[in-house]
């Protein structure tokens, strides 16, 4: 799937240039996309490394655990394969607590580290587990309680009330996740039967 | 409401770094050395997430401005107005699974025209802030871990999106008209 809408993208893309006359506008554009993602990706590395530091601190001293046993119940509603008190689940568990605070660079980088987790588990190295495809459900739907940029850029274009938009950010991203989460369910059902 | 949660989301970061600083002393985890091993290994995630993300926003920024996007908006644009959905918002609404930065600067272009108070600008405003870049995501959260084969993640979340752009479109009507 990843597959054919990369290559639908560059390839339409190179289709399109080529008879509008852009190529010399696509040409700057493929490079300056990479550029983009070296910038994002050392953007990341700050945050990255800083939050698993700290995370590494909370492991090796029980904390996380201890976290993951405390609040089993919960998680297991959502990822069912998940061991009871596995270390997946503490980080599970921050990475939504982040996203619903708005803390969107503590989030990824607990995010990745559930994967890390997951990873453990995961049976076939190269594909994608059930469980993975629901925290990744979780994280792109994402329910969002403050949606910090989007109040910024309203108070700088002299919105009367800024925050007006909390409420609707939360209802919709609050159905959206719901929808991910039973969508992603439907797809697993499916994917469990065609294999019996 | 507002205050009490940017009250929260202020401290909770601070007060969780003293906490776990704490609590790994408490236990006599070597705080510092565990720190840069921990650190250490958020140098090599970025190695592992970098190839992914070049590959993922060369091919976005081509389709961009290539004109191949606008092509694509002109196309299913019939079936838009058919449903009624605001024209105004369909770049928006098709960017915003694929690059967080486009789409943010679609949104404030629409804020900026139409006003922060507008129907229009409210609509970008809720729907740039709903949902998270789903092709980011992914590719960070597969990359990271060196999946191949994403299986149906890709579907669920543009499946989701779809559902959070029609919800964004739903409750903005109802709350502000």
């Amino acid at each position: 799937m990843l597959n054919i809408i990369w290559l639908a993208l560059i390839v339409s893309s190179i289709v399109v240039a080529a008879i509008t006359g852009r190529m010399e506008v696509v040409n700057q554009a493929a490079f300056a996309g990479a550029k983009t993602g070296v910038t994002v990706c050392f953007g990341l590395l700050s945050v990255l490394a800083f939050w698993m530091g700290i995370m590494r601190i909370a492991e090796k001293a029980g904390l996380m655990e201890l976290v993951a046993r405390a609040l089993s119940p919960v998680i297991s509603l959502l990822f069912p394969d998940i061991p009871k008190g596995h270390p997946a689940m503490a980080y599970i568990l921050s990475n939504m607590s982040a996203n619903l605070l708005g803390l969107g660079n503590a989030a990824t980088p607990m995010g990745l580290k559930a994967m890390e987790e997951l990873q453990k588990l995961n049976p076939n190295k190269q594909q994608a587990s059930p469980a993975m495809c629901t925290l990744l459900a979780i994280n792109t739907a994402s329910i969002t309680l403050i949606p910090t940029t989007m109040i910024a850029i309203r108070m700088q274009y002299g919105s009367v009330n800024p925050v007006d938009i909390v409420g609707t950010t939360l209802l919709s991203s609050f159905a959206a996740t719901i929808v991910a989460i039973l969508i992603d369910r439907w797809y697993r059902y499916r994917a469990i039967r065609s294999i019996r | 409401m507002y205050q009490w949660v940017s009250l929260l989301s202020l401290w909770a970061i601070p007060v969780m770094i003293a906490f776990v600083l704490l609590y790994g002393w408490r236990k006599k985890v070597p705080v510092y050395e565990t720190f840069v091993e921990g650190a250490k290994g958020g140098l090599g995630t970025t190695i592992r997430i970098l190839p992914h993300l070049i590959a993922m926003m060369v091919a976005v920024s081509m389709f961009r401005e290539s004109g191949a996007l606008d092509l694509l908006l002109g196309l299913i644009k019939p079936a838009l107005d058919f449903l009624h959905f605001p024209e105004e918002l369909v770049p928006l609404a098709l960017l915003r699974p694929l690059t967080g930065t486009g789409s943010l600067a679609i949104a404030t272009d629409l804020i900026a025209q139409y006003g922060p108070d507008s129907f229009i600008g409210r609509l970008a405003a809720t729907m740039q802030g709903s949902t998270d870049t789903t092709l980011y995501v992914l590719t960070v959260y597969f990359g990271a871990v060196g999946i191949r084969n994403s299986t149906y993640a890709l579907k669920v979340g543009l499946w989701s999106d779809l559902a959070g752009v029609i919800f964004s479109l739903l409750v903005v009507y109802l709350v502000f008209s």
